[in-house]
């Protein structure tokens, strides 16, 4: 029936690409950036790079026309994954750059590059903002991450809104988990059901591994 | 373009949807014959003409396109079975029936690519649009139940599409009941469809007042 059958151990049994595939709908219905896979996506590029090189051998040596486009569809669609993953969190990067550039726990979860993509971007949308607009307000408003003065905290920074709702899945049995800090509120959380849940919620569980978001 | 197909991060345009389903196996029966194919996602073949094989659905549709093969209809999508399953979706309405995760997008691409390996496709087809149909309605049906008492909703046999299809305005509906109405004490409500939960009775209930 559905692909949640075939894998009886976690990774063991799940290619690359249905790893990539899971980081990429993980990471599109997540509000906040998730940790970087920086393993799958070496082995992912490695595996791409193979198969454009034994594609141009292909040319060269004239194997069917018909074998060529179906490797070359296999391609751009590891290729469409791929880049969809990296501009996702590219994006998130940029929304949320203020946020993320001052948290530890956040940058932690970029890569190498990312994280210089972060700092340029931080820089470059300070900088902006104050030869735009700041530099002309009046003293005590001209922070970038304050309103005013009077502010207690960095109330200008957007963060993302990791109360929002998501559908998820679970791949094995969870059993009855809370949900909030109370103990009021507890669901029993079945494996191959569908649930809509606070994100906020389930944060430990997605980034364990042991949900998937839909 | 890769990431440029939605201004909101967390939705899924309905092309992405199918892209996921391609990856769905179905059965083809071949009538070439192929060598293995070591792909990135996965291996598949040899190919020999009249033997069954295995492979994703995008790889079936590409071969079916250039007449290589034809494309054997699942299990699920006979008339009778798919007439069951209607019955049983009309019978139970607080609950949905097991379908494939992707049965939306799976029929859909064996219409457009294949109606000539389905036997009595007509039919087939307007079976599945009826139970699209009856499915969605109890869909809208238990968003109205949704209240400022719900911290979850279960879906259970819910497919991908009508997900996708429900997602902006169900996320939308609760974080603004959670926003708007989050009382102290908060009972547990199982929603849309599923077995009967005892809901045990945690206090005193708070309704939304009405205008």
């Amino acid at each position: 029936m559905s692909s949640w059958d075939d894998d009886d151990s976690a990774a063991a049994a799940a290619t690359d690409v249905e790893l990539l595939k899971r980081a990429w709908r993980n990471e599109k219905a997540a509000p906040e950036i998730l940790r970087f896979d920086s393993p799958l996506v070496s082995r992912v590029r490695e595996q791409i790079q193979l198969l454009e090189e034994t594609l141009d051998d292909f040319a060269d040596s004239g194997v069917d026309d018909l074998v060529v486009s179906l490797y070359q569809m296999d391609l751009d669609r590891t290729l469409f994954l791929l880049r969809s993953y990296l501009r996702l969190r590219l994006q998130k990067i940029e929304k949320y750059t203020m946020h993320i550039s001052r948290s530890d726990d956040l940058l932690s979860r970029l890569s190498q590059q990312e994280r210089r993509f972060a700092k340029s971007c931080a820089e470059i949308m300070e900088k902006h903002l104050e030869q735009s607009v700041l530099s002309k307000l009046p003293y005590g408003y001209d922070s970038v991450t304050r309103q005013s003065l009077s502010s207690t905290e960095d109330d200008m920074v957007p963060e993302p809104q990791l109360d929002t709702f998501v559908f998820c899945k679970t791949k094995s049995d969870v059993g009855a988990f809370q949900l909030d800090d109370i103990g009021e509120e507890v669901v029993d959380l079945v494996a191959d059901d569908l649930y809509v849940l606070r994100y906020k919620s389930i944060k430990g569980l997605v980034e364990g591994g042991r949900i998937d978001l839909i | 373009m890769a990431g440029q197909s939605d201004p909101h991060l967390s939705i899924f345009s309905p092309s992405e949807v199918e892209f996921v389903a391609e990856d769905e196996i179905v059965e083809i029966v071949p009538n070439i014959r192929m060598d293995a194919l070591n792909m990135i996602c996965g291996d598949f073949g040899p190919f020999f003409p009249q033997i069954p094989t295995k492979v994703p659905l995008w790889l079936a549709v590409a071969l079916k396109k250039r007449s290589k093969c034809t494309i054997r209809t699942p299990d699920w999508m006979t008339v009778d079975r798919l007439t069951q399953v209607l019955e049983a979706e009309r019978e139970s309405p607080r609950e949905f029936q097991p379908l494939p995760f992707h049965y939306i997008e799976i029929s859909k691409l064996l219409f457009d690519h294949a109606r000539d390996d389905i036997s009595d496709a007509y039919l087939v087809r307007s079976l599945i649009e009826d139970i699209r149909d009856v499915r969605f309605h109890k869909v809208e049906t238990g968003l109205e139940t949704i209240s400022g008492r719900t911290h979850a909703v279960k879906l259970k046999n819910l497919s991908a599409m009508e997900v996708n299809i429900v997602r902006p305005f169900m996320v939308r509906t609760l974080q603004a009941f959670y926003k708007h109405d989050s009382p102290q004490m908060i009972q547990q409500a199982d929603n849309t469809g599923s077995r009967a939960t005892p809901v045990t009775d945690r206090g005193p209930r708070r309704d939304l007042r009405r205008r």
